[in-house]
C-alpha cells in the first residue's frame, strides 16, 4: 500500500485515511446549491470498506446514497472531506487523472442499464476495452465469452431493445466487469426489474463480481436483496447510522 | 471510439437521415443558386466568348457592356487600322432586330453582321447548311436554340423565311451559339446585309474587331488605340470582365442571388444544426455513460466532430450531386436556363457546409463538455 498518502496532511480534525481499505471516506460532506437553498446531501461521512466483499448501501430515497457512490466513483467532488479509493486519494488528483482512474479501475451498473442502443450486446460489453484502446475484434470476442458466463450466450448479437430488462442488466454487469476493475459500483441495479429478474441479477453479482481483490458496492432500497450483502451500510439524511456485518455482528 | 461514434450516429436511421437531409438541402440550394448566378453572368458575355479570331474589341468610350451598343463612325475603322501594332481590323454589327413571321408573330432577335470579306467572328460550329451560303442574298444563319424556340416541333433545317424591316430573310444554316442573357434567337449575317434588316440610322458600325501584331502585346495595342483614336479598346478578357462588372454593380442580380444563397445557408444551418444538436441532446445520456466509464472530454469532442464530418461529407456530396443533376436535367429540357458550375462553386459550398457543421458541432460540444458525469446515476 502507498505510504505517500499516509504522509500527506489530512484535514484538521480528521484522522489520516486508512489506506488498507479499498474505500476510505473521512468527513465527506456534499452540499448542492440550488438557487438560494443549500441542500446538504452528505454530512460528514466516515466509511471504510474492504475488498473481497459485497457492501450494500441502503436507506430511504433522498438520503444521499447516489451522491455517496458518485463521490466514491470519482464522478463528483465532495464539498469537504477526503476520499481514498484503491490507495488513490481522489480529492488530490486532477480531472484528467480521475477520468483515467475511472476507466481503469471502476465498473458501473446503473438502474436504467444505460446500454448504447445502437450497439449489440457483445459490442456494449466491449466498450470499456475499447475505451482502454484494445483492438475492437479482440474486445468483442472477449465480450462474447463473458456474455456466456452471465448466461446470455445466445443473445450476443441482440440489440438492447430486443432484450428484457433483466437481460439488459446482465449485459450491463458483463460490461462493468470486462476490464477487470477493482471497484464495482451499482446504483439500484434491481429497481427496474421484477422480483425474479432482480434475484437473478443479485445472484450474478455475488457469483461473478465478488473477488478477493475487488470491492463491490450496491446501492439499493429493495429489502428483498439485503441477504446478498456481506455488510449493510444504512444511511438516513446524509449520515451513516448503522453498519451491519452479515454474520450477525453489528457496530 | 470512432467506431462507437459512427455506430451511435447511424444507429437511429431516421435522425441520421434527417441530419443528412438538412445538409444536403443546404448544399443543394447554395450550389444550385451559385451555379445559376455564374451561368447568368456567363451568359452576359456569351457573344464575346463566341466571337473568336480577334483579340481586341474597339468601341465607343461610353459603352458599359457588350449589349450597350453606341455606334461608331465608319472612318473609325480606318483610324484603328492606322494604329501601329494593329495587324488587321474589321467591322462588326450588333443590334436587336424585329423578325415578323408568316403567321404574323413577332420576335426580337440579336443580329450580328460579320465583315463581308473576312467573316471574322463567324460561328464555329454549323449544324445544318454552310457558312459559305451566307454570301447568298438575304441569307442568315440562326442559332440552334433560337430555331428550336421558334419552331419547337420541327427538325433543324434551312429554307425558312421571315421578314425584318420589310426585308426578306432566309435561313441558310443553323449553328451552335452560347446562351445569351436575353435568350433571344441569334442571327449571323453579312455586315452589308445586317444593316438592311434594321431601320437606317446615321451611324451603323457597332464594333471594330482588331488583331495585334504577334510581337506587340494586345494590352499595349489597346493603349495605343485608345491614345490615338479616343475610342475604347479592350482585350476580349477585359471586355468580358467589364461586362460582368457592369451587371454585378448595376443590377440587382448579385443581391438577389446573394440573398438566396444566404437563405440556403441559414435554412440549411437551422435544419442541420438543429437536428444535429437535438441528436446530441438526445444522446447526452450515452455521452454521460461514456464519460463516467473513463472517456475524456477530448475523445468525446473527437466523437462529435467525427459524427459531424460524416454527415457533412455525405450531405455535401449528395447536395452537389443533386445540384449538378439539376443543371444537367434543366439544361436538357430547356435551353433557357442559365447554369454553370465551375470548381469555385463546389469549393465555396464546401466552405459553407464546413461552417454549418462547425457551428452545429460547437453548440453540441459545449453541452457535452459541461455534462456532469454524475448525471448517469439520475433518472
Ligand atoms: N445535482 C443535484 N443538485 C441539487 N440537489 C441534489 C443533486 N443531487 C442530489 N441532490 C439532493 O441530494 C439529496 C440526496 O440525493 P441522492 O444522493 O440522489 O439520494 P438517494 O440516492 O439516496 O435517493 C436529495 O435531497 C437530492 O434532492
Ligand atoms: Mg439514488
Amino acid at each position: 500500500m502507498s505510504t505517500a498518502i499516509m504522509t500527506m496532511p489530512a484535514t484538521a480534525q480528521a484522522p489520516p485515511l486508512a489506506t488498507h481499505s479499498a474505500i476510505s471516506c473521512r468527513g465527506v460532506t456534499k452540499e448542492f446549491v440550488a438557487g438560494d437553498t443549500r441542500v446538504r446531501a452528505l454530512d460528514g461521512i466516515d466509511l471504510e470498506l474492504p475488498a473481497g466483499e459485497l457492501a450494500l448501501l441502503v436507506g430511504p430515497s433522498g438520503c444521499g446514497k447516489t451522491t455517496l457512490i458518485s463521490i466514491v466513483a470519482g464522478l463528483l467532488e465532495p464539498t469537504r472531506g477526503e476520499v481514498s479509493v484503491l490507495g488513490t486519494n481522489l480529492t488530490r488528483i486532477s480531472g484528467g487523472q480521475k477520468v483515467d482512474f475511472r476507466g481503469k479501475n471502476i465498473g458501473f451498473v446503473f438502474q436504467q442499464y444505460n446500454l448504447l442502443p445502437a450497439l449489440t450486446a457483445a459490442e456494449n460489453v466491449a466498450v470499456p476495452l475499447i475505451i482502454a484502446r484494445h483492438p475492437r475484434h479482440q474486445a468483442v470476442a472477449r465480450a462474447r465469452n463473458l456474455l456466456e458466463q452471465v448466461g446470455l450466450a445466445d443473445r450476443t448479437e441482440s440489440l438492447p431493445t430486443q432484450l428484457s430488462g433483466g437481460q439488459q442488466q446482465r449485459v450491463a454487469i458483463a460490461r462493468a466487469l470486462i476490464h477487470e476493475p477493482r471497484l464495482l459500483v451499482c446504483d439500484e441495479p434491481t429497481a427496474a426489474l421484477d422480483a425474479h429478474a432482480g434475484q437473478t441479477v443479485m445472484e450474478l453479482i455475488r457469483k461473478v463480481a465478488v473477488q478477493p481483490d475487488r470491492a463491490v458496492i450496491v446501492v439499493t432500497h429493495d429489502s428483498r436483496v439485503y441477504g446478498f450483502g456481506d455488510r449493510i451500510v444504512s444511511m438516513t439524511d446524509g449520515k451513516i447510522d448503522k453498519i451491519e456485518i452479515q454474520n450477525g455482528k453489528s457496530r | 471510439m470512432n467506431w462507437i461514434a459512427f455506430k451511435m450516429l447511424t444507429g437511429d436511421r431516421m435522425k441520421y437521415i434527417g441530419i443528412i437531409f438538412g445538409i444536403t438541402f443546404a448544399s443543394l440550394l447554395i450550389a444550385q443558386q451559385m451555379s445559376i448566378f455564374v451561368g447568368l453572368m456567363r451568359n452576359t458575355i456569351s457573344q464575346i466568348r463566341d466571337i473568336e479570331g480577334a483579340e481586341i474589341w474597339v468601341m465607343d468610350p461610353n459603352m458599359q457592356f457588350v449589349d450597350d451598343v453606341k455606334p461608331l463612325n465608319d472612318d473609325d475603322l480606318y483610324r484603328v487600322r492606322g494604329v501601329e501594332g494593329v495587324a488587321w481590323a474589321v467591322k462588326l454589327y450588333k443590334n436587336i432586330a424585329r423578325a415578323r413571321f408568316d403567321d404574323g408573330n413577332f420576335q426580337q432577335c440579336i443580329i450580328l453582321g460579320l465583315d463581308d470579306d473576312t467573316m471574322v467572328g463567324a460561328p464555329r460550329e454549323i449544324l445544318v447548311g454552310s457558312l459559305a451560303d451566307l454570301r447568298k442574298p438575304d441569307a442568315v444563319i440562326m442559332d440552334e436554340a433560337g430555331f428550336k424556340y421558334l419552331w419547337p416541333n420541327e427538325p433543324l433545317g434551312v429554307g425558312k423565311t421571315f421578314e425584318m424591316n420589310d426585308r426578306r430573310a432566309v435561313i441558310v444554316g443553323i449553328c451552335k451559339a452560347s446562351q445569351t442573357f436575353q435568350t433571344f434567337p441569334i442571327l449571323y449575317t453579312r455586315y452589308s446585309q445586317a444593316t438592311l434588316f434594321v431601320p437606317r440610322e446615321r451611324k451603323v458600325m457597332s464594333f471594330v474587331l482588331a488583331q495585334n501584331d504577334p510581337n506587340v502585346p494586345a494590352h499595349e495595342v489597346c493603349d495605343r488605340i485608345r491614345a490615338q483614336t479616343g475610342l475604347a479598346a479592350h482585350t476580349r478578357d477585359d471586355f468580358a470582365w467589364k461586362t460582368i462588372n457592369y451587371y454585378l454593380s448595376r443590377t440587382g442580380i448579385p443581391v438577389n442571388f446573394g440573398i438566396t444563397v444566404a437563405l440556403g445557408f441559414i435554412v440549411g444551418s437551422a435544419i442541420a444544426g438543429q437536428t444535429f444538436y437535438l441528436f446530441t441532446i438526445e444522446n447526452l445520456k450515452q455521452f454521460g455513460s461514456l464519460k463516467a466509464m473513463g472517456v475524456s472530454n477530448t475523445r468525446l469532442v473527437g466523437m462529435i466532430l467525427l459524427q459531424a464530418m460524416v454527415v457533412g461529407t455525405i450531405g455535401y456530396g449528395l447536395g452537389i450531386g443533386l445540384a449538378a443533376l439539376f443543371g444537367e436535367v434543366a439544361q436538357r429540357s430547356s435551353h433557357t436556363l442559365a447554369f454553370f458550375m465551375p470548381w469555385h462553386v463546389p469549393m465555396l459550398t464546401a466552405i459553407a457546409v464546413l461552417a454549418i457543421i462547425t457551428l452545429a458541432s460547437l453548440i453540441s460540444i459545449r453541452r457535452v463538455l459541461v455534462l456532469e458525469p454524475a448525471m448517469v446515476f439520475r433518472g
